[in-house]
C-alpha cells in the first residue's frame, strides 16, 4: 500500500476524516501519529457542562416539587445540546482525533441511553466522567467507573435494586432488579458466550445490592452511594468462586475477577477488531488482541497498540461503513465547519443514530448490514446534499479532496468532483462518494 | 381518507416522474405475490409480558403470584376485558378487543422458541434469524422465505421504519419506508451519485432500491398521509409506532405495493414501574393496539386477506422484581390477527403456573416456529420441505400449527 494511503487508513479509521493538513502531519508514519496520540491528553473542553450529580440532584428535587419540572426540562436539554456540542467540537476540529474515536467507541461499549428518558440529562456527563479518564488507562478502573456512575445505576435500574434479606429489604417487602447484572456479564465483560448461567446473572446482582445513588437527604445528592441497609447480606457464588459478605468490597472483587477474566478479553478483543479492522475480524488478530489484554492485566494503551500492529488493519482501506455519527463528523471535520447542536441532533435523528440515544444497552451497531436499507442510504446521500447546501463557507471541493484523500481516490470519482457543476455541488458528492461513506 | 382511485393515480404518477425514469430504472417495483395475501410480522423488541397482556385469570395461582402485577377480572373498574372463560385482556389493549369477537383475533398463549439464555439480543437473533443455533447468522427467515416468492430483483417485502432488522437482511432484496426525510436531493445530484455507485455491491443497489421505492411510497402516501406519519415518524416511544402502522398499512393495501412487511416496536423490558392497568406497559400497550387498529383499518378491503403475527424474544418472570418491574422470563405470547385468521379464540396449550421453569417463568407450550411456519405454509402457500430445511433449519421436529387460518 502507498504510504499515502496509509497515511488515509490512520486518519479515517483510528481519528475521524483527515482536517486540512493532517494527511501532511501523518506522513509516512501513520502506526507512530496513532501512537502518539495514546500518550497525549484529549483536546477535549468540557466548557461548564454540570458534573453528573448536579443533574440526578435537580431531577430528584423536581420530582419531589412538581413547580420546578418546567424549568428542569430546559435545563436538561440545554445540557444535552451542551454535551453534544463539545463533543461534536472535539471530534470534528481537536487534535486528538484518535482519542476522540476511542471515547465513543468505550462509550458505545457502556452504552447509557436517553431512550430511558430519566437518563437523558447524564449520558454526556456520564462520557465525561466514566470513559474519557481511561480510554489509554486500565479497562479494570473503566469497568469500576462505569459500574458506579449514576447514569449506569439508573439506566440499568441498579440504584433501585435491594437485597431482598437486607435491612429495607425485609421492612419495605423489597427484592433485586438482574438488568444490570445480566447486562454487565453479557454486555460490558464477558460476552453472551463468557460462560456465564442465570445463577451468576442473578448473584452479580445481589453483589451489586447498595450501589446506588445518594438521595435528598443525604447531601451531596446524585453522587454515588453505597448503603450497607440495603446489600443482600450473606455469602455469594459467582462463576464458581464465593465472594464472603464484604458489603461494597464484594462488587469490586467481583468486577476486578471479571475484568481479568479470559472471556472478558476476547470479548473486548473482538469489539475492537471489528471496529478497526473489518465487520468479520480476522480470528488470528482477536487472538493476538486478546492475548496482549491478559498479559498486560487490561491497559487498553497496550491494547490499541497491539491492533496497530496488526497488518489486517492496514491492509484493506475503506473496509467499514462510515455510521451516519461517524459520516457527519467526518463530513463536517474535512471542511473545519461545527454545525450547531440542534442542527446536528436533527441530522442524526433523521439518519437513525441520535446522540446518546442507542436503541438498547448493546449500544449501537457496528457492522455495515445494520445500516443499508434502501431507506437509510437514500437519506445518507439526501443528507450529503443537505450538508453542503447549508454550509456558510464552502471551500473549494477540489482542494477538500486533496486535503481528504491525497492521491487515494479512484480517477472517477475525482472528475465527477471536478467537473461538478459548482462548489457545494462538487462538496457533497465528494461526501457522497463510496470512499468517504466508508474508513 | 385517500380513494382507491386516487391512490393509484398518485402511484402511476409518482413512477412515472423524475427520479427513477431518469436513473433508467423499471418502473415495476414490487413482485406479484400469488393471489392478494398480506403478511405483517411485527417484532416487540425488549420482551413482552405474556402474562400482562393476556392474563390467565382461571389459573388458581395467577392472583397469588402475580401479587400487585395482577390484573382485576371483567366487569370491575380498570378489569382486564373478557375474552375466554379462563383468559382476559389487559384493559390497555382495548383498540383489538373488538378483533377478538369478530372472530379475527387470535391468541397463542405461553410461546417461545426454545432458546434460554434470557439475552435480549441474542434471544432476538434467534427469533429473526430462525436458526436453532447461533453461529453464521447473516440473514432473517422472512428473507429466506422470500426467495420461492419473489422474482429477479422485485422486492416483495417492506422494512418499516429505520433500519432493516435481520429478518429481513438476506440475498433477497427488500424495500424500506420510513417517514420524515431531507429534502429530497435534486435529481441530478442523485443521479451522479448513482453514477458513482455503479460498482459499489453494497451502496448501488441499496440507493436504487432507495429511490424507487421513494417514488412509490410518495405516491401512495402523499397528501393526508405524510402530515400524519410526519408528527410521529422517528420519534420515541409508543406513540410513534402508529404512524408507521398506517403508514405501512397503506403501502401493503396500494395496487402493486408489498406483500409482506416487517414493524419493529421496542419499550417493552419493564424491569422498573411495569404497573397492573396503568403504568408504564399500559401506556406501551396502548400504543401496540392503537398501531394494530390503525394498520387494519389502513389497509382497507385487503384487511380480509391479511394476516398480522407478533413475536417478542421471550417473556417476562411470574413474579414482580424488587423494582415493582419484572426481569427476564421465558414465555410469552404471540397475537395473530387479520381477516384471514380463525380468531375468537385463546390457542395452544396452557403450561399452568403450578411449575415453573426455573421456578421463575412461565414454560413454552408452543413454539413459535411451529406458528410461523404454519402462517407461511398455508397463507403465502410455501412448500413444508423447503420451510423445514431453508427457512427454519434443523427444526423437522417442530410441526407446523394447523387451523390458524380460515379455510
Amino acid at each position: 500500500m502507498p504510504a499515502s494511503m496509509a497515511a488515509v487508513v490512520a486518519a479515517t479509521r483510528f481519528g475521524f476524516a483527515p482536517k486540512p493538513g493532517e494527511l501532511a502531519e501523518i506522513g509516512g508514519d501513520p502506526r507512530g501519529w496513532v501512537a502518539s496520540q495514546l500518550d497525549r491528553s484529549a483536546d477535549f473542553t468540557p466548557g461548564d457542562l454540570p458534573a453528573s450529580p448536579e443533574t440526578v440532584a435537580a431531577m430528584l428535587e423536581a420530582r419531589r416539587d412538581k413547580e420546578e419540572k418546567p424549568q428542569l426540562k430546559e435545563r436538561l436539554k440545554a445540557t444535552y445540546l451542551g454535551e453534544i456540542d463539545a463533543r461534536m467540537r472535539a471530534a470534528i476540529l481537536g487534535t486528538t482525533p484518535v482519542l476522540e474515536r476511542l471515547t465513543q467507541f468505550w462509550s458505545n461499549h457502556f452504552t447509557v441511553s436517553g431512550m430511558r428518558p430519566f437518563v437523558r440529562g447524564v449520558t454526556g456527563a456520564f462520557e465525561r466522567e466514566a470513559i474519557r479518564p481511561h480510554v489509554t488507562g486500565r479497562f479494570l478502573d473503566m469497568l469500576l467507573a462505569v459500574t458506579r456512575h449514576p447514569a449506569m445505576l439508573l439506566y440499568l435500574d441498579n440504584a433501585q435494586s435491594f437485597g431482598p434479606d437486607s435491612l429495607v429489604g425485609r421492612r419495605q417487602n423489597k427484592g433485586i432488579n438482574e438488568n444490570l447484572g445480566r447486562e454487565l456479564l453479557e454486555l460490558h465483560t464477558l460476552g453472551v458466550d463468557g460462560g456465564y448461567t442465570q445463577a451468576d446473572v442473578e448473584a452479580l446482582a445481589r453483589i451489586l445490592t447498595g450501589w446506588t445513588i445518594a438521595p435528598l437527604r443525604d447531601p451531596p445528592a446524585g453522587r454515588f452511594r453505597f448503603f450497607p441497609q440495603i446489600h443482600q447480606p450473606g455469602d455469594k457464588r459467582l462463576l464458581g468462586r464465593t465472594y464472603p459478605e464484604g458489603g461494597m468490597d464484594e462488587g469490586e472483587a467481583a468486577l476486578r475477577d471479571l475484568g481479568a477474566h479470559p472471556a472478558t478479553a476476547r470479548h473486548i478483543a473482538t469489539q475492537l477488531a471489528r471496529h478497526f479492522i473489518a465487520d468479520t475480524p480476522p480470528a488470528d488478530a482477536v487472538e493476538r488482541i486478546a492475548r496482549r489484554f491478559r498479559d498486560t492485566g487490561g491497559d487498553l494503551k497496550q491494547v490499541t497498540l497491539a491492533l496497530l500492529r496488526e497488518d489486517a488493519v492496514w491492509r484493506e482501506p475503506f473496509a467499514k461503513l462510515r455510521t451516519p455519527s461517524e459520516l457527519v463528523i467526518s463530513a463536517y471535520r474535512v471542511v473545519g465547519t461545527v454545525p450547531q447542536p440542534g442542527l446536528a441532533f436533527m441530522a442524526l435523528k433523521k439518519l437513525d443514530q441520535p446522540p446518546f440515544f442507542a436503541p438498547s444497552p448493546a449500544g449501537w451497531p457496528d457492522v455495515a448490514a445494520a445500516w443499508v436499507s434502501p431507506e437509510s442510504v437514500l437519506r445518507r446521500t439526501e443528507w450529503c446534499q443537505t450538508f453542503a447546501e447549508r454550509l456558510a463557507d464552502v471551500p473549494d471541493p477540489v482542494e477538500v479532496m486533496a486535503n481528504s484523500f491525497g492521491e487515494a481516490l479512484p480517477e472517477d470519482i475525482q472528475s465527477a468532483v471536478r467537473r461538478a457543476p459548482d462548489k457545494r455541488a462538487g462538496l457533497a458528492l465528494l461526501v457522497a462518494s463510496p470512499q468517504f461513506q466508508r474508513r | 381518507m385517500t380513494t382507491r382511485r386516487h391512490v393509484l393515480k398518485l402511484l402511476g404518477g409518482g413512477i412515472a416522474a423524475c427520479t427513477c425514469a431518469a436513473a433508467g430504472l423499471p418502473s415495476a417495483v414490487f413482485a406479484e405475490i400469488p393471489g392478494s395475501r398480506r403478511l405483517v410480522v411485527v417484532l416487540q423488541r425488549g420482551a413482552m409480558d405474556g402474562l400482562a397482556a393476556v392474563a390467565p385469570l382461571g389459573d388458581s395461582d395467577y392472583a397469588g403470584l402475580r401479587g400487585s402485577l395482577a390484573l382485576k377480572p371483567p366487569g370491575e373498574p380498570d378489569g382486564a376485558l373478557a375474552l375466554t372463560r379462563d383468559f382476559a385482556l389487559h384493559p390497555s389493549l382495548a383498540s383489538v378487543h373488538p378483533y377478538f369477537g369478530k372472530g379475527e383475533l387470535l391468541v397463542l398463549h405461553a410461546t417461545g422458541n426454545g432458546y434460554q439464555t434470557r439475552s435480549h439480543f441474542d434471544a432476538q437473533d434467534m427469533m429473526e434469524s430462525g436458526l436453532s443455533a447461533k453461529r453464521g447468522i447473516t440473514d432473517g427467515w422472512l428473507n429466506r422465505a422470500l426467495a420461492p416468492l419473489q422474482k429477479g430483483k422485485e422486492r416483495l417485502a417492506l422494512a418499516v421504519g429505520g433500519a432493516t432488522p435481520l429478518i429481513l437482511r438476506g440475498p433477497m432484496p427488500v424495500a424500506s419506508y420510513e417517514p420524515a426525510g431531507f429534502h429530497a436531493a435534486a435529481p441530478g445530484f442523485i443521479e451522479a451519485v448513482a453514477q458513482l455507485y455503479v460498482g459499489d455491491a453494497l451502496l448501488g443497489p441499496a440507493l436504487q432500491e432507495g429511490l424507487k421505492a421513494q417514488s412509490f411510497s410518495d405516491g401512495v402516501l402523499a397528501a393526508d398521509m405524510q402530515g400524519d406519519a410526519m408528527k410521529g415518524g422517528g420519534g420515541f416511544g409508543p406513540k410513534a409506532f402508529k404512524p408507521l402502522c398506517e403508514a405501512a398499512g397503506k403501502l401493503l393495501a396500494a395496487e402493486g405495493g408489498p406483500r409482506i412487511a416487517a414493524l419493529d416496536m421496542g419499550g417493552w423490558d419493564t424491569h422498573v414501574g411495569q404497573g397492573a392497568e396503568s403504568g408504564r406497559l399500559a401506556s406501551n400497550f396502548q400504543g401496540f393496539a392503537e398501531g394494530l387498529d390503525a394498520l387494519a383499518q389502513s389497509l382497507g378491503s385487503a384487511w380480509g386477506e391479511t394476516v398480522v403475527v407478533s413475536v417478542t424474544e421471550f417473556g417476562r418472570t411470574v413474579r414482580v422484581n424488587g423494582t415493582n418491574g419484572t426481569d427476564h422470563g421465558t414465555a410469552s405470547l404471540m397475537f395473530v390477527m387479520g381477516g384471514a385468521v380463525k380468531g375468537g379464540r385463546v390457542a395452544g396449550d396452557w403450561p399452568s403456573l403450578s411449575r415453573l421453569q426455573d421456578d421463575r417463568d412461565l414454560r413454552v407450550a408452543t413454539d413459535s416456529r411451529g406458528v410461523m411456519k404454519a402462517l407461511l405454509r398455508d397463507h403465502l402457500g410455501l412448500d413444508g420441505q423447503y420451510l423445514a430445511s431453508r427457512v427454519f433449519p434443523d427444526t423437522a421436529q417442530i410441526k407446523p400449527l394447523d387451523g390458524l387460518l380460515r379455510a
